[in-house]
């Protein structure tokens, strides 16, 4: 069937559905290098607005650092721009491995493989080391790419209750039977900034024979004492037997991923992972960036710990203002509203007052659990997160829901 | 097989409710009504496969023959005879 009127009316109507229900998505053109203060044009076609960005991954605010960037310039000028070939047939440096290296020894694993995203690690690594003798027992709010991942591999899937390790010992029982078992977690959860029970996890699966997988995209370069990850905040470093994780977060913040764990796992991943196999891996400039972004974090705990009190100082103010916060301690800092309408409404008066911020609403969170998700980052500060709560309080003063309760909140606006 | 039905409700309701407060009757639908997703369903299926000794085949365990604890009261008996 060619791209005819009868089709190209259908792909209309599904765009309309979306846009009538409210989850059409709109991009909004950031004219700027990220960072904490930018430039954006919103909607389209507008003049630019300078913003404070309190939505962004840049956790260690490394995104635009100088020397990240002096870096990516040097790797730019003595190993080119692209690679032309996957891995195995021409496409490999020597700063591709040397990556491998010091992301292993950053990690406290024993091998790594890198991957042009982590959503292409999470997509690959489970098809190439599990068949339909096995299990997958996954948390029920990991990431979508896992999910994907998931799918593409043979192996039996279930799930188990978000961190309920009583439901996950029962999973692990009722799995018993098969080859081997791999319970799968978010290191930190994207959506609720929540942490997984990792020694727990690990201590079950001890008990059951099971491998522990932890997709640490949230974690990596701020978790943990010396930022290496929720395996280091849980006291389970060398537990964990696959841990993957993005360099298009806190880590520099451009691209790529990898899959880090034990070496026979790794090593499965580069015979047999068909996102490593079949697409060219991180570009050379990126890699000299996320060279320089370890070097940085190892250095120095100084972005890690400045980014954990600036977490502290926002968690507080929003909690003295009224609002009603998800429980936690990591930068995301989830502000419940409830009501679907009320978080975009909230999210378009924010940046009015020049903060930009998103609301989530179903299906990107359960029904009823609107909220604006903020991210705090170590290239924050103190007046920002200021005027971010003075505007906070303005809107939450306009909709009168400082110092109300759930309850109270879902009363006047429903869910 | 009124016992078939209170099992599968209490395992249901037991498996997949998160909160306490909801409801769930024998014709709720569970996969179209988002209580349950697909790849849930292999819990709920080997649960049923080893309380009542009986093997379903992929082609009969679909997401349609999963959505109401009435509709998998037909399947099991359709296996138990």
């Amino acid at each position: 069937m060619s791209f005819n009127e009868n089709v190209r009316g259908i792909y209309q109507d599904q765009l309309k559905s979306l846009q009538n229900a409210g989850i059409f998505k709109v991009e909004r053109f950031i004219h700027s290098a990220q960072a904490a203060d930018i430039e954006v044009e919103f909607p389209s076609g507008s003049s630019l607005k300078k913003v404070i960005n309190m939505c962004a991954n840049n956790y260690l605010g490394l995104s635009s650092h100088p020397e990240v960037v002096k870096a990516a310039h040097e790797g730019l000028e003595t190993r080119g721009y692209g690679m032309s070939s996957v891995r195995f047939i021409c496409g490999t440096q020597d700063i591709h491995k040397e990556l491998e290296r010091k992301v292993t020894e950053f990690l406290g694993t024993e091998d790594t493989i890198l991957f042009p995203s982590c959503m292409d690690a999470n997509a690959g690594v489970f098809e190439a080391i599990l068949t339909d003798e096995d299990v997958m027992i996954s948390d029920r709010l990991v990431h979508a790419s896992i999910i994907d991942g998931i799918r593409l591999c043979s192996a039996m899937h279930d799930t188990f209750k978000h961190s309920n390790m009583e439901h996950l010992e029962q999973k692990l029982q009722l799995h018993s039977d098969k080859r081997f078992k791999v319970v799968i977690t978010d290191g930190v959860f994207s959506m609720d900034g929540d942490t997984a029970k990792l020694k727990e996890m690990v201590e079950l699966c001890d008990k059951y024979d099971a491998m522990v997988f932890v997709d640490d995209s949230h974690s990596s370069g701020f978790i943990g004492k010396t930022g290496r990850g929720t395996h280091e905040h849980c006291g389970v470093m060398g537990k964990i037997d696959i841990i993957t994780t993005t360099f298009g977060k806190a880590l520099g913040g451009a691209s790529g991923g990898c899959v880090s764990g034990r070496k026979e796992l790794v090593e499965m991943c580069r015979q047999k992972a068909r996102p490593y196999l079949f697409s060219n891996t991180i570009a050379p400039v990126v890699v000299s960036g996320v060279l320089k972004v370890l070097e940085i974090l190892s250095k120095s705990t100084e972005r890690r710990d400045k980014l954990e009190a600036n977490t502290a100082y926002w968690r507080k103010g929003l909690t003295e203002a009224g609002f009603v916060l998800q429980p936690g301690d990591t930068p995301i800092v989830p502000v419940m509203l409830f009501n679907a309408k009320l978080s975009q409404d909230f999210s378009k008066d924010l940046y009015d007052e020049g903060i930009y911020a998103i609301g989530f609403f179903f299906p990107v969170v359960p029904n009823g659990k609107a909220r604006i998700r903020t991210q705090i980052s170590a290239g924050h500060e103190i007046q920002h997160l200021d005027k971010a709560l003075d505007a906070f309080i303005k809107v939450g003063k306009k909709y009168d829901i400082l110092g109300k309760s759930k309850k109270e909140i879902i009363e006047k606006y429903g869910l | 097989m009124e016992n078939i039905k209170d099992i599968v409700l209490e395992y249901v309701i037991n498996e997949y409710l998160e909160d306490e407060d909801e409801e769930l009757t024998y014709d709720t639908p569970l996969i179209s009504g988002g209580i349950v997703d697909s790849f849930s369903m292999v819990s709920l299926k080997r649960f049923l496969e080893a309380k009542y000794k009986i093997s379903i085949p992929d082609d009969k365990a679909t997401p349609e023959a999963f959505d109401t604890v009435n509709k998998i009261t037909e399947l099991v008996k359709e296996f138990t005879g």
